[in-house]
């Protein structure tokens, strides 16, 4: 019985992390990419500095008309939000968040679990983009799925080096091997892995397929009220797991002063200072061409992953 | 990103060529340090604008400096301003006068609603009726309702700022200049036709026939 109330309690607090803390990526984009640009951003909702401003958002969504195009494929179009939105929150469960078993369920092949579930969420896109009938929104489904192709191969290859120097595949053994002197050893894979883990979340400077000023808003323009909010609420969700996923894989997961008591805030900060850098980047760079992104995937981070791997490899011989 | 940009540095700097990446850390920074700036927004609703003294906001009416020629309303191109007159006659002040005819303004309205706020009828009084006001808060949810009237148009003058002082350093306006050229003049030749200098539309306001 005991072990029924664990697993639930553990599942609802991994499903409120999931409601929670993508509001409170987007809420710290409104107002820190507001004053990158000299603006303000939301002030009025909730009184304070807009600080409801995403939960006003989200009433306002909720009233929208549900619309479906007469020429949709009517069940692919309406199942491809949550297609788009669930593998987040299946990642978010195996995700370690402190040590001593702080972490919804351990998976013990959880690295390879996770890079297959988050690939699952792109699929969400190209259906959407595939059954909407419109010209612009399967450009821009077939844009996600070239960016899918350039990009994975690089994301994995950047995950396997720190698979290889662990020595294993599950996320909480991969932290507890950690070791300082990790972060210069594995940076160039890391720079890869949250580089590629960007352009699969079509974050900007890597928003090709749903470049708003050609495509309108590729595989999403047939999309209205809460359907719309899902996608970008997997959108942001996507931030928090890579933020979280980059954080445990290369910048040493919970391991920091009083680790033993305070481990799960290491992890947050950790995170939330890597969320602030996909909006700091955002904020900062015009978005890649299409062939600029296929380019720099194929002839950067391909290499620089494999020259990783080929590292990780001498310095695990070397140093046994 | 993985473009080059074209290099445009001036040719014969120490490093021949730049640090890779210089130029993408440069965004960064410079969004970075905006962040860390107070912002430029006003709160408009809450806190009211700081205008420049020259705003086109509304065009008041000093009705008193009326003389209806109508100089205004011919000239407004897209004839958003109204006007009807009446005359009167004014008994002789003298005994055996004539009786003078004067204009009676009777209505002056203006569309707001087709004003493109131009200028053309304030630059053209020559009697300083018409007034810029720097108020722009007068939205109407019927659009009958942006023809303001007389009474309304004359409502505004009271938010008419002083004009700005002059510029120290500028010129001197004209009217001066010709008044002091006049005094300056050595030797005042006595003869009948000489026109009394006029102040270039300055004037009090007029009495006499259209």
């Amino acid at each position: 019985m005991s072990d029924v109330l664990e697993v639930a309690l553990r599942l609802l607090a991994v499903l409120a992390a999931f409601l929670v803390l993508p509001l409170l990526v987007g809420q710290a984009e409104h107002k820190a990419m507001a004053h990158m640009q000299g603006r303000l951003g939301p002030m009025y909702a909730g009184g304070f500095h807009g600080w409801a401003q995403l939960i006003a958002d989200g009433v306002k969504f909720a009233q929208k008309e549900d619309i479906v195009p007469a020429g949709a494929d009517r069940r692919v179009f309406q199942l491809a939000p949550a297609v788009a939105l669930l593998p987040y929150l299946v990642v978010l469960i195996v995700l370690p968040v402190g040590p001593n078993g702080f972490v919804g369920q351990v998976v013990d092949a959880g690295l390879f679990f996770v890079l297959a579930v988050m690939g699952v969420g792109v699929l969400g896109s190209l259906m959407a983009g595939w059954a909407s009938a419109n010209k612009f929104s399967l450009l821009g489904g077939l844009r996600t799925a070239a960016q899918l192709m350039a990009y994975e191969l690089p994301m994995l290859l950047a995950a396997a080096s720190v698979a290889m120097a662990a020595g294993t595949l599950s996320l909480p053994l991969i932290v507890e091997e950690f070791e300082w002197w990790w972060l210069p050893w594995q940076a160039v894979g890391g720079l890869v892995f949250f580089t590629a883990g960007l352009a699969e979340l079509q974050r900007p400077p890597f928003d090709m397929p749903v470049a708003d000023s050609e495509i309108i808003f590729g595989a999403y323009t047939e999309y209205t009220g809460l359907r719309f909010a899902l996608f970008l609420l997997a959108e942001y969700a996507g931030i928090v797991v890579l933020c979280l996923l980059t954080t445990v894989l290369f910048l040493g997961g919970w391991h920091g002063p009083w680790s033993d008591s305070l481990g799960w805030l290491w992890t947050l900060l950790k995170g939330t200072a890597l969320a602030f850098v996909v909006i700091w980047l955002r904020t900062s760079y015009p978005r890649l061409r299409e062939d600029q992104l296929q380019r720099f995937a194929w002839t950067v981070l391909i290499p620089l992953a494999l020259a990783q791997i080929a590292l990780t490899g001498v310095v695990r011989v070397v140093a046994q | 990103m993985s473009d080059d940009a074209p290099r445009s540095e001036p040719s014969g700097t120490a490093s021949g060529r730049r640090l890779p990446g210089r130029g993408l850390a440069k965004g960064l920074a410079v969004t970075l340090r905006t962040m860390t700036r107070r912002s430029v927004t006003d709160q408009y609703p809450d806190a009211l604008p700081e205008l420049p003294p020259r705003s086109r906001g509304v065009i008041g009416l000093f009705e008193e400096n009326c003389t209806v020629c109508m100089l205004c309303a011919r000239e407004c191109p897209d004839w958003c301003i109204y006007i009807d007159s009446h005359k009167e006659t004014v008994p002789a002040t003298t005994p055996g006068g004539r009786e003078r005819s004067r204009n009676v303004l009777d209505r002056f309205a203006i569309d707001f609603a087709l004003c493109m706020y131009c200028g053309i009828c304030i630059e053209v009084c020559p009697f300083d009726a018409l007034f810029w006001s720097p108020e722009f808060e007068y939205a109407e949810e019927d659009i009958l309702d942006l023809t303001h009237e007389r009474d309304r148009l004359r409502e505004w003058m009271w938010t008419v700022p002083v004009p700005p002082a002059l510029d120290p350093a500028g010129e001197e306006p004209k009217e001066v200049a010709a008044a002091r050229k006049a005094a300056e003049r050595p030797d005042p030749p006595e003869q009948p036709g000489t026109e009394p200098g006029r102040p270039g539309g300055r004037g009090p306001r007029r009495e006499g026939e259209a």
